[in-house]
This record gives structure tokens, sequence and C-alpha cells, in this order.
């Protein structure tokens, strides 16, 4: 096996029933990147990054994490693995301190105090440490629940959505100190449903239905998806979403702020379809790089 | 204010039954658990016990003792497992709860018969449960007039009338008053520690799979035998306090008398305790929910109460019940508490029971540690 891959599967799959929530996944993710996994809901992330951290057998496929075998070296995995769960799931009944506590025994650490003292230090929750977790408002949750699952200084991150309802300031925050660890050799694949968190990633993979779709760096997966995009600016555009959408070769149209984007295949119908437009007074039609929102956008309307 | 409304309340009643039909345990134990009641009442229980063991001790072989014995046999009450020439060894079956009767026809029976002396025909009996033995004992008293009819023919004829041949003399041994409490309270014990230790054990592990930490714990590196042991420890200790206060009620309270080892007692409560916990364990890692938990003690329990010999005598059970029975751990830890508290049983009186104790408490742990999943599916 590859030594600088820290993760490295294929294959990947996952039964629920009749129903296949991963299906033959291929991820190879080397040493010190971060890695965005994005996809819609129900598409399969989680499951993904519960098989890769052993916490459900993959019914097919093999590969490594941290050169350790995903289908019989869980254990291993697991001690060099930092693993944030989409839900929230530290014991509410027990406090800030005592969680973190609990955890940092789990994995045996040796100066056990000073990492809980410092890990409540730099999350700024010394004041609240004996409150219990559960009264912690959602977001300080997630950012308890992230600090938790990097006390042991992990070597592989997995975080599925770890800022989901967490504010702009603490999520700037989080991404400086994942770039901080990303330098140090710390490798991070996280699941996100952001945007701007996705062109963070130095690559992402884009599963659907179970599928991994695209993947690479953010301008690449934008350029594979062949779209074309129009933002139409200027007075009152929004009266015009609802005739865009009709015309052939706008696959979608919709609005960022104040502008409407218009994307589709077809450069040439896009061009007709907006011709119209471009004499209306007060208003721009300017061609743009489609957004990554955009290209998944695209992709899901796609399998529909 | 906003009014009453049939449309919400329809609407209320569609989501109750919705969430009813889907919860398939629950669904499963509201068919099950009455129809369990009804066999283990109708079927399994007889207030009026019936074939009680019996062993009977002969010093004075002849034609009376015959007809005794024939009579003992056909009396639907009593069920001859034994006859011997040994009342030491008929009173060791009585001690090791084998047989609930000693029947002793003494020396010179006959003799005494024929002279018209009224001998005593003793019969040792097993009051450790009350109920169990009073009608078999009736049935005894009343072999005194009719055992013998047959016999007393020609010259001995007139025996066969007025006062009767012989005196049936009763020794209640164990509980000579016949206090219900003494057989009570032990059991308690017994259905006490199975209910808590079994809901307990359930709960802890339901409870962090029904919040999701259970995902947490799982993705740390802990070990399934490190998990079920913490799990399981703080439970012992609960037990252990548990049978503390029971016991100090029984003795202060209920003036219990203990004459047996409390050593020895602490032995068989530990393993009775830890095979009710394996039983737990198993079940957490069946229900999906602190319900189901509950429920799941609920069916174990039943069974622990009616057909271990706590609520009703065993030996009044039909024979597929007292199986059932031998298989659960509390039958075999009431007989150990009553046979250490009333009888004062020894290590080697209480083995017999204590086995199957070990047997179902490693049986049930391996079947814990097997079903134990390291992942969510
Ligand atoms: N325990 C389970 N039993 C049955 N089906 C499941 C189970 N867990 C997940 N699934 C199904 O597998 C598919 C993938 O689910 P998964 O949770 O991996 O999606 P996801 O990409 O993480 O979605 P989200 O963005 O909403 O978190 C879904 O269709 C889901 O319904
Ligand atoms: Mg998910």
């Amino acid at each position: 096996m590859s030594g600088n891959l820290a993760i490295d599967v294929s294959g990947l799959t996952k039964h629920f029933g009749t129903k296949i929530a991963v299906d033959h996944v291929d991820i190879a993710v080397p040493e010190g990147e971060v890695w965005g996994f994005l996809g819609p809901n129900g598409s399969g992330k989680t499951t993904t990054i519960r098989m890769l951290c052993g916490l459900l057998h993959a019914d097919e496929g093999q590969g490594t994490c941290l050169g350790y075998d995903v289908r019989t070296q869980s254990e291993q995995i697991k001690r060099e693995t930092g693993y944030m769960t989409q839900r929230f799931s530290f014991w509410e009944d027990l406090s800030i301190r005592e969680n973190l506590d609990f955890v940092a025994r789990m994995y045996e650490l040796d100066d056990r105090k000073a990492k809980v003292n410092s890990t409540l230090d730099r999350l700024g929750l010394v004041k609240r440490q004996n409150q219990m977790a559960g009264a912690l408002s959602g977001g300080w949750k997630q950012r308890l629940a992230l600090a938790a699952c990097m006390l042991h200084s992990p070597k592989l991150l997995l975080l599925d959505e770890p800022t989901a309802g967490v504010d702009p300031k603490a999520r700037r925050d989080f991404w400086e100190e994942i770039h901080t660890l990303s330098d140090a050799g710390l490798t991070v694949l996280v699941s996100t449903h952001y945007m701007d968190e996705a062109e963070r990633c130095d690559r992402i993979v884009y599963i659907q239905n179970g599928k991994l779709i695209a993947r690479g760096t953010v301008a690449e997966v934008i350029a594979q998806s062949k779209l074309f995009t129009f933002i139409v600016e200027g007075e009152d555009v929004r009266r015009f979403v609802q005739r865009l959408q009709d015309e052939p070769g706008v696959e979608h149209a919709a609005f960022f702020g104040a502008a409407l984007h218009v994307t589709g295949l077809d450069r040439d119908a896009l061009e007709h379809a907006l011709a119209p437009y471009r004499n209306e007074s007060g208003i721009t039609v300017l061609e743009a790089p489609p957004s990554l929102e955009d290209v998944f956008i695209h992709l899901q309307e796609q399998a529909q | 204010m906003s009014s009453f409304s049939l449309s919400r309340l329809a609407a209320m009643l569609a989501k109750e039954f919705l969430q009813m039909r889907r919860d398939r345990l629950t669904l499963g134990m509201i068919v099950g658990v009455p129809v369990m009641q009804l066999f283990l009442f109708g079927f399994a229980i007889n207030l009026n016990p019936k074939a009680l063991p019996t062993a009977i001790s002969i010093d004075d072989p002849g034609t009376f003792s015959n007809s005794i014995v024939a009579a003992l046999e056909n009396s639907s009450y009593l069920d001859v497992i034994r006859e011997t020439k040994s009342p030491q060894e008929a009173r060791r079956l009585l001690d090791e709860g084998k047989v609930l009767f000693v029947v002793e026809i003494p020396e010179n029976f006959s003799r005494d018969i024929v002279r018209g002396a009224q001998p005593d025909l003793v019969v040792e009996t097993d009051a450790t449960d009350p109920a169990a033995g009073s009608y078999a004992l009736a049935a005894i008293n009343s072999l005194a007039t009719t055992a013998l009819r047959d016999d007393l023919v020609g010259p001995l004829a007139a025996r066969a009338q007025g006062p009767p041949p012989f005196n049936v003399v009763s020794h209640l041994l164990y509980n000579p008053e016949s206090i219900t409490q003494y057989n009570i309270i032990p059991g308690l014990l017994a259905v006490i520690l199975t209910m808590t230790m079994v809901l307990m054990t359930c709960l802890s592990l339901t409870r962090e799979r029904e919040r999701g930490t259970y995902e947490n714990l799982l993705a740390m590196p802990a070990t399934p035998l490190e998990i079920m042991i913490g799990k399981i420890t703080p439970n012992i200790m609960i037990g252990a306090v548990q049978s503390t206060i029971i016991l100090l009620v029984a003795k202060f309270v209920f003036n219990v008398p203990m004459i047996g080892s409390f050593g020895l007692l602490a032995v068989a409560l530990a393993f009775y305790i830890t095979a009710n916990l394996a039983v737990g364990y198993t079940f957490s890692t069946i229900a999906q929910n602190q319900l189901q938990a509950m429920q799941m003690t609920m069916f174990f329990l039943l069974p622990a109460i009616l057909l271990s010999g706590f609520a009703f005598p065993f030996e009044g059970m039909p024979v597929w019940a007292q199986w059932i029975g031998e298989v659960l751990p509390a039958t075999h830890f009431l007989r150990i508490v009553r046979g250490i508290l009333l009888k004062g049983n020894g290590f080697g009186e209480i083995w017999p029971n204590l086995w199957p104790l070990i047997l179902f408490m490693f049986v049930a742990g391996s079947f814990a540690l097997a079903r134990f999943r390291r992942t969510l599916d």
C-alpha cells in the first residue's frame, strides 16, 4: 500500500436491505491534504465515513486508512483517527470537562489534565467547564465535539458536517485551525453542504445516490461539468426567472443576491434564450465561470 | 383559544396508530404478555399441587407397610420417588430439597398395630413453603383410617372399627410455624434482583443507543469487554446494596430465621447477580430503545416470578412448566436462599442448584459478548 495515502479505499459498497447506500466508492486522500466530501442529503456521505473508521462493515470493497486495513484493523484506525459524528454524540448528562476527560482516558492520554485544560482554554469554555454538555447551544455542542475528537492528536480527521449550525466567526476559526493542522501533516476528510467550505478544501469529492461522480480541485470539478453560466443583473431581474427556466437550453436559473445565474450545457442555446433580455434597458448579461453551487445543482438536477 | 377540532383529533389518532404499528416489539408484547400470563396461570400454576416428591423410610417391612406404601403411591398428592431403610438418607433428601415429605414407618409398627397400641406414623414435612404441602398433608392424615382397611380382616377386624389403627404425626421442619413470610421474603430477594439487574443493564446500553452516544463510544478505542464490564460493574454494586437492604429488612422487620452461612449466600448472590446482568446485556443488544428494554425485562420477569417457585409451589406445576423453571436462574437461586437461610444448607447441599446458576451465567455472558457488535450494523 502506498505510504503517502492517508485514505486509500476502492469499491466501498454498503447496502441497507435492498437499498444501496454506497456504491463502489473509491477515495484516495494523500497525507496532509484537506478533502471536502459533498453530496445531497442521503447520498451516502455519513455511511462512507462510518465504513472508513470501522463503524460499519463494508459489504464490498477494500483498502486502508493510515495504512491499516479498513476491514480487519479498525482498532488501530480508531486509535489514530478522530471522528466527529453528524449528530451530537457526547454525553449530555456529563459536564463539558467530564466529557473531555472521558475522551482523554479512552485514548489513554498521558498528560490528560493539561490537554483537557488547554482544550477548554482554546474553546473559551473554562468558565463553563462544569456545565452539563446538554445545556450548550447547538453551535457550542458542535465546537465541543470538534475539540473532543481532536484531543488525542489524531493523524486523520473524519468530520461529518462539523460546522452545521456554527456561526461565521467560529467557522473561520475552525478552518484556520484545520489548515494549520494539515500543514503539520494532519489529513482531513470533511463532509459539508457549504460551498465556501468546499472551496477551502484542497480537493473535493462529490457523491450522489451512493456513487462518486466528481472529484478534483474546485476548478477541475467546475471544468469537468462543461457548464456555461450567464449572470443577468439589473433592475427587477426576478420577474424573468420563471420564463427563463422554461427556455430550451436553460438548465436552471437561480438568484444569487441581486443577480440571476442562468446555467446550461449548450452555450449557443443559452445565448439564444438570453438574447431578448440583452436589449432591455438597465439589464446587463455577462458570461462568467459557473460557481460550484451551479455545478452541484446541475449534477443534482441531472440525476432526477 | 382554539376550539376542539375533530380533524386535528383524527390526525393525532392516525399518528399514534402509525407509530404503534411501527414498533414491532411493543406489538409483540401486546400479544405475547397476555398469552404468556394466560398459559402460566391457566396451565402451569396449580394452587392445589399434586404429585409432591416423597421418600419413605421403612424400619419395619411387612404387609402393613406395603399397604401404606401402596396407599401413598395411589394418592395423587404424592409421588413416592424413594424407598429406603435409612432415616438418615431420607432426611438428607429433605435437606437437599429433593423431597418435600418423608414418611417414616417405625420399628415394631406391625406388632403395635396388631396389639392395638396405635403406633405413630411420622411424617416430616419441608415447611419452607407452607402452601405447598398442606393438601398433601391432609391426604396423608386420611390414610390412617383407610390405608389398612383391606388388611384388617379376620381376627384383626376389630381394629378396623373404633379408633384408627395408627396415628399420623407430622413434624414441620424448617418453618415449624408455617409463617408465609419466611418463604416469601427470601424469594423476594430473587425476584427484586432479577427485576433491577436486568432492567438497569438493559437500559444503560439502550440509552446510549437512543441518544446516539453509542456511535461515539464505538468510534473510540474501547473493547467490547471493557464496555461490558464498565456497564455491568455499577449494577453489581447496586445489586449488593439491594441485597443488603432486603436481608436486613428480612431479619429485623420480619424476623426471618437465618441459620446458614452468609459467606455462602454472598457467593451465590454474586453468581446470581452476574447471571441476571448478562441477560440484561443480551437484551440490550436487541432492544432499540429504552421502552423496548422495559418490555423485554417484563417478559423475563414474569416467568421468574411465576415459574420459579416464588409465587406458587414449584412441585405443583406440570412437567413442562418445571422444565422452563429449571432453566431460570431465579428458580435455583430461590432454592439456594431458602436452603441457606431456613435449612442452614452448606455448600454440598446447595451445589446441585449452584452449578446450574454458574452455567447459566456463562452461557448468557457468552451470548451477550457474541451478540455485542463493534459496529453500528
Ligand atoms: N441505519 C440505516 N438503515 C437503513 N438505511 C440507512 C441507514 N443509514 C443510512 N441509510 C440510508 O443510506 C443512505 C445514505 O445515508 P447517509 O446518512 O450516508 O447520507 P448522507 O450523505 O450522510 O446524508 P446527509 O447529508 O443528510 O447527512 C440514505 O438513503 C439513508 O436513508
Ligand atoms: Mg450524513
